[in-house]
């Protein structure tokens, strides 16, 4: 099946043979094997964007006999349901990913850090995770992995958050640095990667860097895996090729009434019809985790800006001033312009505290408020006053 | 002397987990499981049994919405909130949900059987609306769905 607008592609989804690729990987120096994705390019596929392979490298560089390697599962960025959908089908692809990456650093444990909506998977993924340590032991390597839940906190997804949360704390963000790579779960060496990361590594151990780097752009290599909603024909989960413009996107997915796409969710960007060429979904343009929301000309963008702020004022963590105030004062300040108490040049003060946020916040969650905030203010000021 | 009830529960738990400080959030998770929240009383033997504050576990369990330390229902809905859920009807959801167990937003049915409350996300937006009841996700909800939903429930 293939787009008229977009290139599909099928690599995470494919159902392979870990035991060949495991049985490869464990004839290989771990050097090679960092060397081997760091060719490929592959940038994590969270949202952040760090090289795989660099991160690897980092963690295999410590001398520390303990290292451990992470899967953040903790997908809560709203339009993100892709990795639900990738440890519903393919969880041993998955685990085999993390083995991957434990032989490459040197580690002998791995959590899976779940989030806990997803817990009616536990049971499909515990029996994967048995035939999955079989293998280990068929293997004679002693990699294990243990798989911890979430408790409904969005910032857990942030690594160091992340990390306090498996821990047994409260998930709040640590200061960088240290990185992860240095210190990381239990202070120890760690390299902490997304689902869908894990699993392209298993597709380059397979078919090779170069194979991986046949598709995509220079900046954003292969492809990636998409959740689209909102307002169009086609809601739901695609493995697409990086490098395409959001106009063809829209030609793919849009009700031919877009008005706006929202790429990368609630901590992403909003693009405008004005910018849907220009703009390329990718690392050189507006990146995303794989959240893209599209809204037509129905919706209040009000109503959208209204519901991301509502959003992170709950799930900010609040320990940093920037962030939890500066998220409660940029609801109140949109609910006062909406209201008429505050004139719509309060509106550049708002930009201005989203920018300080930007700067001054501890993690990415105060650092991207401004992203929709900045972004959905400049293209749809009368929609935010009127 | 103080004398201490052993919480038998609290025990099992700490056993089947261990006493370490990563033990604490599966544990409380798993006191959520068997009796839906967090009690104080709880929270002061999990304290007890791990060896730390009962202000940590208290404030551990306060940052973490699943960790409810106000007593629920038997089955608790999760209604999302999120903007695709909210474009596609989750007003309209929700209103019939009230109406059929009698429920405000945020509140616990007298006899314990049914909480009401809102999510963020829930990672179902291609579906939308969502819910979840206790672990288990609905998805492309409508009212006449959720009723017949609702009904099952409430005959459980």
């Amino acid at each position: 099946m293939s787009g008229k607008f977009v290139k599909r592609v099928d690599l995470i989804f494919e159902e392979v043979e870990c035991r060949e690729i495991l049985g490869k990987i464990m004839k290989m120096d771990p050097d090679d094997i960092c060397q081997e994705v760091l060719d490929s390019d592959l940038k994590g596929r969270g949202g952040a964007g760090f090289p795989t392979g660099m991160k690897w490298r980092f963690a295999f560089q410590e001398s520390d006999p303990v290292k451990y390697i992470v899967c953040n599962a903790d997908e809560g960025e709203p339009g993100t349901f892709k990795d639900r959908e990738i440890l519903d089908q393919v969880p041993g692809k998955v685990f085999c990913g993390m083995a991957i990456a434990a032989r490459a650093v040197g580690a002998k444990s791995g959590y899976v850090y779940l989030r806990g909506e997803y817990k009616f998977l536990i049971p499909k993924l515990n029996e994967q995770l048995k035939n999955f340590h079989q293998m280990m032991d068929e293997f004679n390597h002693n990699f294990r992995i243990q798989i911890r839940l979430g408790s409904g906190a969005y910032i857990c997804g942030e690594e160091s958050a992340l990390f306090e949360s498996i821990e047994g704390k409260r998930g709040e963000p640590r200061n960088k640095p240290p990185y992860p790579t240095t210190s990381g779960l239990f202070g120890k060496p760690t390299s902490i990667n997304n689902v869908e990361t894990l699993v392209h590594t298993v597709m380059i151990m397979k078919y090779g860097a170069s194979h991986f780097k046949e598709l995509g752009t220079k900046d954003s290599r292969g492809s990636k895996v998409f959740s689209v909603s909102g307002d169009t024909p086609k809601s739901g989960i695609f493995e697409l090729e990086l490098g395409m413009s959001v106009n063809e996107f829209v030609q793919e997915f849009g009700d031919g009434d877009t008005k706006a796409v929202q790429v990368g969710g609630a901590s992403g960007f909003c693009v405008p019809r004005k910018r849907f060429e220009e703009t390329i979904i990718g690392f050189e343009g507006v990146p995303t985790g794989g959240s893209m929301k599209l809204f037509n000309s129905t919706r209040s963008m009000y109503n959208v800006l209204h519901n991301y702020l509502d959003f992170f004022t709950e799930e900010s963590c609040g320990q940093c001033t920037p962030c939890r105030v500066g998220c409660q004062q940029l609801l109140k300040g949109v609910e006062a312009v909406k209201r008429g108490d505050k004139n719509s040049k309060y509106l550049d003060e708002l930009v201005k505290l989203a920018k300080t946020m930007k700067r001054a916040s501890k993690c990415g969650l105060g650092q991207s408020v401004g992203n929709a905030f900045g972004s959905i203010v400049e293209n749809f000021k009368e929609e935010i006053i009127y | 002397m103080e004398t201490i009830i052993e919480n038998e529960l609290v025990k099992e738990l700490a056993n089947q987990h261990g006493r370490s400080r990563e033990s604490l959030i599966p544990i409380l998770q798993d006191l959520v499981v068997q009796n839906r929240f967090l009690s104080k009383q709880d929270m002061v033997d999990v304290a007890r049994e791990l060896d730390i504050s009962a202000a940590d576990v208290y404030g551990t369990a306060t940052f973490y919405t699943f960790l409810d330390t106000e007593v629920r229902g038997k089955y608790i809905i999760r209604i999302c909130k999120t903007i695709s859920c909210a474009m596609k009807g989750k007003n309209d959801i929700l209103v019939t949900i009230e109406d059929t167990l009698k429920l405000k937003l945020g509140e616990t049915s007298s006899d314990r059987k049914f909480s009401l409350l809102e999510a963020n996300c829930i990672g179902w937006c291609h579906k939308a609306p969502a819910m979840l009841i206790n672990d288990t996700p609905y998805t492309e909800l409508t009212p006449e769905k959720v009723t017949e939903i609702l009904r099952e429930y409430i005959r459980k």
